[in-house]
């Protein structure tokens, strides 16, 4: 398989993570779901830096994000297939 | 023109630094014409006075408080082969602070990485319960006090000692030890989305194959579970502890965060290299950081800050903050001799006493900041690399770190000692 641009933790992820330098929008990502190795396409909207998120469903405000199969923050912001996610539309539960 | 003798120039090192601001002619070096076969079940240490195993033979000059600090590293200074580990507190401290400023010293001096200690404290009263308590581990420890003396008798006599130790300690001998013998630590920092993928579960790995063969291990960062802690409490081997350990996490949340926030902790927890690295909330990085512990391990109890483990091997919790030197200062004082530290955007942080290995999946931190790793897993995020693939590179790592080798951070001289600090002193 050739490098992944984009690697997911679970199937019932709603977000995954840039795993590739300089990503620019209009790539078409190969993602893998590390779980059980399935793969898919999907086209990233934006610039978007390693380690940081992309969404794999369309997300709107309230909407929990989910990531290792767990709920890990609200949208405060909406997101749609391929968009950017990080603190500006995702925010914590907690403090 | 770089002029090289006895060894290779590796010139796909220097490929593969491009980009960086100073270049620097990477090296291989010479090979060894009989390479270990070994199969990482073993490591030479030194068996210390009470049974327990340790890594490295240092001979500390342990201050009791700050004041002492000039006179411990005049006496390293006047001593080579000694080490003298500087730090801010111990004066007027009181009640559950002043208990975890003592377990601190008396662990850090008892800990087998350490050969032998010299005490200094500005007076011989709280000097003498730290010299009592490292004297149980049956190890050679020695106190002097500054008040009466003066700065310069105190280095005087000190340095007469430290010098019959060093040259002691210089004489022990290693030995061959079961893998199983060893106490490895871990804590992550500067965790990005990386660490989650990769250097974390790399950890958990190592912990799946080793917890078995008896080692102990611990991890910590209480207020880095949050988003997890049902993950973690259905982790501990009996109901009753994890019952233990959701009182202890859910009293850090009420006692201290809710008393002393000022808006959110989002600009502390995530901190901003966390976000920088990706990570959004608390809740991202306590899933990513709860990977460390493996797939298959049970935490068999919790441990008060620099408590030494007492239930057997296994794996232990202790309640920590998540800074990584006051947690990595804490774990080495619970007499952990190895430790293990994911990083995603580069945290350099050493021990003075205690190893710390450094593992990162993140091949941005691997290009940039080479010299601060250990361990490189980034081909876990091109596939190219499985996790127990990692895991066993791990191991062979730490026993290599365990027979001599020094680690990226005690090449650069890190050597960060601190203390926790509850409340203000009296």
């Amino acid at each position: 398989m050739s490098a992944p641009h984009l690697l997911v933790h679970e199937r019932e992820d709603n977000v995954g993570v840039v795993v590739v330098e300089g990503l620019k929008a209009g790539t078409k990502m190969l993602c893998v779901v590390t779980h059980d190795n399935s793969s898919f396409e999907l086209t990233a909207n934006a610039d978007v830096p390693i380690g940081h998120k992309v969404a794999l469903k369309n997300l709107k405000v309230g909407d929990t994000a989910i990531k290792y199969g767990q709920d890990i923050g609200k949208m405060v912001g909406a997101a749609k297939v391929g968009d950017y996610v990080h603190v500006h539309n995702l925010k914590t539960k907690r403090w | 023109m770089t002029i090289v003798a006895n060894f290779a120039l590796n010139k796909n090192r220097l490929a593969n630094i491009k980009g960086r601001k100073i270049d620097v002619p990477g090296f291989k070096a010479p090979v060894l014409k009989k390479r270990s076969t070994a199969k990482n079940d073993n490591f030479l240490g030194w068996r210390r006075e009470n049974g327990r195993v340790g890594v490295r033979n240092h001979v500390l000059i342990l201050p009791l408080d700050d004041l002492s600090n000039s006179a411990c590293e005049a006496v390293a200074n006047n001593i080579k082969g000694t080490l003298a580990i500087p730090h801010a507190y111990g004066r007027l401290q009181f009640g559950e602070d002043l208990d975890i400023h003592f377990r601190t010293l008396i662990g850090a001096g008892s800990n087998p990485n350490v050969a032998a200690v010299v005490v200094i404290g500005i007076e011989d009263g709280w000097t003498k319960i730290i010299v009592d308590g490292i004297a149980k581990s049956g190890k050679p420890v020695v106190g002097f006090g500054i008040e009466g003396v003066g700065d310069i008798g105190t280095i005087a006599k000190a340095s007469y000692v430290a010098k019959e130790f060093v040259q002691w300690a210089s004489e022990l001998q290693r030995e061959k030890c079961d893998i199983g013998e060893l106490w490895v630590s871990t804590k992550c920092g500067e965790s990005d989305t990386t660490t989650g993928l990769s250097s974390c579960p790399t950890v958990g790995n190592m912990y799946d194959k080793l917890l078995p063969k008896g080692i102990y291990g611990v991890f910590g960062e209480t207020s880095e579970i949050t988003g997890a802690e049902h993950l973690c409490k259905a982790r501990a081997a009996t109901p009753e502890v994890g019952e233990r350990w959701y009182k202890m996490w859910k009293a850090y949340q009420t006692d201290v965060i809710e008393q002393f926030k000022t808006s959110d902790l989002s600009d502390s927890q995530p901190t901003k290299g966390n976000i920088k690295g990706g990570l959004s909330t608390i809740e991202e990085k306590a899933l990513g950081n709860l990977e460390k512990i493996g797939r298959n391990s049970t935490y068999i109890d919790i441990l008060q800050p620099a408590e030494a483990p007492a239930k057997g091997p296994g794996l232990y919790f202790m309640d920590t903050s998540s800074a990584a030197a006051e947690c990595v200062t804490l774990m080495a004082a619970g007499g952990y001799v190895v430790h293990t530290f994911p990083t995603g955007q580069g945290n350099v942080i050493g021990n003075p006493i205690v190893p710390v290995i450094k593992i990162t999946g993140n091949p941005q931190t691997m290009r940039t900041m080479p010299e601060h790793i250990d361990v490189d897993v980034s081909g876990i995020l091109r596939r190219d690399m499985t996790i127990p693939e990692a895991g066993d590179a791990l191991i062979a790592n730490i026993v290599r770190t365990s027979n001599g080798r020094l680690t990226a951070a005690e090449a650069l001289g890190h050597r960060e000692f601190s203390m926790t600090k509850l409340y203000r002193s009296a």
